[in-house]
């Protein structure tokens, strides 16, 4: 700049530099992502990615994090975390259609996490029910790795007509810069630093930084920008997130290669008093930034009220290519855009630590074989881990829309497109204790377990978004897991296919009790040539034949893996015996995809309609949750056609083993030949029959059908219903 | 046939009835809540949502929007008016229908698929169902909960006017009510969405036999 910076300039690179803003540690990283396709309309660097699913129709997604908020005022921060990844959506002129939740919190038996995990569903819930887009998926973990540092990570699908996409660059010197939405107060204020900082005592003072979401006027804003879009009366839309005002025109007059001019006393403001810096960086809510050409200008605000929003002209896009900010007529601070849109990268060493050593030895012959594995299979099914999230998606508006062909529970969400035979479907998947065993391994496992989701319902998986999570990245051992997890994650969607087009970094998730466990959480999109053809896991038929595909190591002409590799990071090792430890098998890509595309085909011929894949809890609570589901028996008997691989092992890690990513199809007795044929050169062995109210499996496990749906049904907010709650 | 969808600021469910009339055949007319006439249309749906936010209470702002005296008026002359979730809530709000809607006993949110007894087929809105019919039907509410002084739950299970009733009562509602009728018939409130099961692609168009009821009523 050629002179130092005033106090009004300094705040402004103080929110645009942060991590959370300037990607400041993870951007050199973040370059390995392969984020090229075929299908890829908009990669990185917009609001969203935008990917084709033809007819013309395109979907814009993106996943975000609200961790820090969410940890000091669960409700705002989770109902906040919602409305932004909205707006991001919304700001590429799609209209959103499904939410989708991605859930980290320490174990139930603490009430604070009781407290967290009942206010984040329910702010979840209060803003997503009310804005009138369904919430149709998600996932939720519980590990004491979260205590105190929860995860909150939303994920929006929008759809649109390719030719309808909008942009965020501004352009056309003269044009106005309109303020649409709420007024801006002084919620929110450096929540782009707080979220970029390690979680302490003092943060629960700090509770002033989260902002406050008004899903009604969310709402409105979705109807009126749609509208405004629709109309043609719009050069270009950003949403205003994180460091609001000053990193959305900033960022439009980077990309447009402008400058643009904000006169602070011409924005509506909620409260008297407040300085031109807090106008700059407030973070309040529900509000979107367009570019307008002036003789348009008229007719923009008098549709803003139409909706009953607040629309006000509050600045130029000027040729200068400074975000200049305007005081009463007066310069009061002009910084380059292009400055501003570009933090310092620091580069760090990657030093592999300690710790894996440890962690990764595990020893069976140390673990007792279960004696009575009813009992086994029981209590791991009541796990928080693996229990029904029924309880949770009843308080999500999961239909509003009337686009939700699969109701959430399922593999993955399938949504139609009206008036067209296509559908689409996602994801998200997050495994952050195999990262933690297994950076790079459980980044690529991360990835596949989204892939062989959208497999099983169907649908051909095209694209990837994420949200790092992660501790400190100052700190050797939380940079060399984003460092490991990214090579994972990039490895295996170079081979699924499925590139990385938008995505978002949570770093410093840390507590004075450590980092949490290194969590990428993937969000993956794909596409149904016909919706009608998909596949749910619930059994549908009586006497139905149940057969299990994979196997891929035999597959491979590998050699077959250890039982401690199939039990290593295992929801069983934790639940049964109370370890985290082990080397989980790492996949062989390739052969996974086969499989998995091979499951696809089964369900899009229409040759399946029932499919599962394995994974949290092993074949044996796989098949548990296919019967609950479906209110449907089955018996499994051992002895008939199971393989010599099965066999040799332990009954526990043939039961319970989940690095072995095998699915689980079903079909009638008439459809067994049509099967076998489409099976030909693929390892799967027949393991039984539907029917009945009772499970069993060989003589290991045999218990009553609605003994099983008790445990899984339990409710995950027993004894801590919410006194009082929200309104929403 | 003409139905008109009503379309407050906040109302969610707007598009989807507005589609749910398409799915029975019908012409759907949008109705603006600034609106100061129905358009001429011969029935009349209230969707789901949250109207003004539901702040202070459900539709207790909605029912002074300028579409809602065209709209009483239209009721008093004995028009077929559907209030659905929020609409229900706006139309007790309103009293073009007895009772009020509390907060769930469970105090969650619920959104579930119930099963329901059609108790009432002398509606404009249940005339094509057959008496005691059970229907599978979508719910999504905080505010489900029926509620009506003894009295007057007693004269409507005496004048038959409960139009539907929860197999499984997912919100602690009096009686099991899902829904009730004006003393006229013609104003039905319920808490499920028909229009959300109106087409096989969902899984289910059980919702039509509530929606098309209206058209066979008309005799269309």
């Amino acid at each position: 700049m050629g002179r130092a910076p005033n106090f009004l300039e300094l705040s402004l690179f103080s929110v645009m530099w942060s991590e959370h803003c300037g990607y400041k540690n993870s951007r050199p990283l973040l370059g390995r992502f392969p984020n090229q396709g075929a299908r890829v309309v908009q990669g990185p660097g917009e609001n969203a990615g935008v990917v084709e699913v033809g007819d013309g129709w395109a979907l814009a997604f993106k996943m975000e994090s609200h961790n820090h908020p969410s940890a000091v005022e669960p409700y705002e921060g989770a109902a906040t975390g919602v409305g932004g990844i909205i707006r991001d959506i919304l700001a590429m002129g799609a209209r959103p259609v499904a939410l989708f939740d991605s859930l980290r919190f320490g174990p139930l038996d603490e009430e604070r996490s009781r407290y967290l995990f009942r206010e984040v569903v329910c702010g979840i819930g209060g803003y997503g029910n009310a804005v009138g887009v369904p919430t149709v998926g998600g996932e939720v973990e519980f590990a004491s790795a979260y205590s105190g540092n929860p995860l909150v990570n939303a994920m929006c699908v929008g759809l649109i007509r390719t030719e309808d996409l909008v942009r965020s660059s501004a352009t056309g010197e003269g044009n106005l810069v309109v303020l649409l939405g709420s007024k801006t107060g002084r919620d929110g204020i450096h929540g782009a630093t707080f979220a970029s900082d390690e979680l302490t005592e003092e943060s629960e003072s700090r509770r002033s930084n989260v902002q406050v979401g008004d899903p009604f006027c969310e709402k409105m804003l979705i109807e009126c920008c749609l509208k405004l879009l629709d109309e043609g009366l719009l050069v270009s839309l950003q949403d205003l997130g994180a460091a609001g005002i000053t990193s959305s025109a900033s960022e439009m007059a980077a990309k447009g290669g402008v400058g643009i001019e904000i006169e602070t006393d011409k924005v509506p403001l909620r409260e008297s008093g407040m300085e031109p810096t807090e106008v700059m960086i407030s973070e309040s809510q529900e509000r979107m930034l367009a570019v307008v050409e002036p003789e348009k200008a008229d007719e923009v605000l008098r549709l803003a009220e139409r909706y009953e929003l607040v629309g006000t002209v509050v600045g130029r896009v000027a040729g200068h290519g400074d975000l200049r900010v305007i005081h009463q007529g007066e310069v009061v601070g002009s910084v380059p855009a292009e400055h501003l849109a570009d933090a310092p990268v620091y580069e760090r060493d990657i030093v592999r630590p300690w710790y894996l050593d440890a962690v990764r030895e595990l020893d069976l012959g140390e673990l007792p074989e279960p004696e009575d594995y009813n009992a086994v299979l029981l209590k791991m099914l009541g796990h928080p881990n693996l229990r029904s999230r029924r309880p949770i998606f009843t308080q999500y508006d999961h239909q509003v829309g009337t686009d939700t062909v699969v109701l959430p529970g399922a593999d993955a969400a399938v949504m139609r497109i009206k008036d067209t035979k296509l559908g689409f479907a996602a994801t998200t998947d997050g495994r952050g204790r195999h990262c933690y065993l297994d950076p790079r391994g459980g980044g690529a496992a991360t990835v596949a377990e989204a892939y062989r989701n959208l497999s099983c319902v169907g649908a051909e998986p095209v694209a990837v978004t994420d949200c790092l999570n992660f501790g400190s990245p100052e700190k050797p051992d939380g940079y060399y897991q984003l460092a490991e997890c990214i090579e994972g994650m990039s490895e295996a969607c170079e081979v699924f296919g499925t590139p990385v087009v938008s995505g978002n970094v949570s770093l410093y998730n840390e507590t004075d009790r450590g980092a949490i466990y290194p969590t990428p959480t993937v969000g993956m999109v794909g596409f149904l040539g016909d919706v009608d053809r998909h596949a749910t896991p619930a059994f549908k038929r009586e006497g139905d034949m149940v057969v299990v595909i994979g196997k891929i190591p035999s597959l491979a002409g590998e050699p077959g893996p250890s039982e401690g590799d199939l039990l290593a990071g295992s929801e069983y090792l934790e639940i049964i015996h109370g370890k985290v430890a082990g080397l989980p098998r790492r996949s062989n890509l390739l052969a996974e995809k086969e499989v998995a595309d091979l499951v696809r085909e089964l369900v899009s011929s229409g040759l399946v309609d029932t499919a599962h894949d394995i994974s949290g809890g092993g074949e044996a609570v796989a098949l548990a949750e296919m019967a609950i589901d479906g209110g449907i028996g089955f018996d499994y008997d051992g002895e008939v056609e199971i393989g010599e691989l099965r066999r040799e092992m332990r009954a526990d890690v043939v039961l319970f083993g989940e690095t072995n990513p095998d699915f689980i199809v079903a079909v009638p007795r008439e459809r067994w030949d049509d099967l076998q044929d489409a099976l030909a050169g693929f390892a799967y062995d027949l393991i039984g029959t539907t029917g009945g109210d009772r499970f069993r499996i060989g003589d290991l496990i045999e218990v009553k059908l609605s003994y099983l749906e008790e445990e899984y049904e339990r409710d995950l907010f027993e004894q801590y219903a919410p006194e009082g709650g929200h309104i929403g | 046939m003409r139905i008109g969808v009503t379309i407050f600021p906040g109302s969610n469910c707007d598009r989807d009835a507005l589609y749910g009339v398409e799915r029975m055949g019908a012409e759907a007319v949008e109705l603006w809540h600034a609106d100061a006439n129905l358009k001429g249309v011969d029935a009349v749906i209230v969707p789901g949502g949250f109207s003004y936010g539901d702040y202070l209470r459900p539709g207790a702002i909605a029912r002074f929007a300028k579409v809602m005296a065209p709209l009483e008026e239209f009721a008093k002359d004995g028009g077929p008016v559907l209030g659905v979730c929020n609409g229900f809530q706006v139309l007790t709000e309103a009293h073009l229908l007895p009772g009020a809607l509390l907060r769930n006993t469970h105090m969650r949110f619920v959104c579930d698929r119930v099963r329901v007894r059609v108790e009432a087929t002398d509606t404009p809105w249940t005339s094509g169902c057959d008496p005691g019919e059970e229907l599978t039907l979508p719910v999504a509410h905080n505010e489900g909960n029926y509620f009506a002084d003894p009295d007057t739950l007693e004269q409507l299970e005496d004048e038959g006017r409960v139009v539907l009733r929860y197999l499984r009562n997912p919100n602690g509602s009096a009686n099991d009510i899902a829904g009730v009728c004006s003393e006229g018939r013609n104003v039905v409130g319920i808490m499920p969405h028909p229009e959300r099961v109106s087409d096989p692609a969902l899984g289910s168009d059980e919702g039509l036999r509530i929606l098309r009821s209206v058209l066979v009523g008309a005799g269309v």
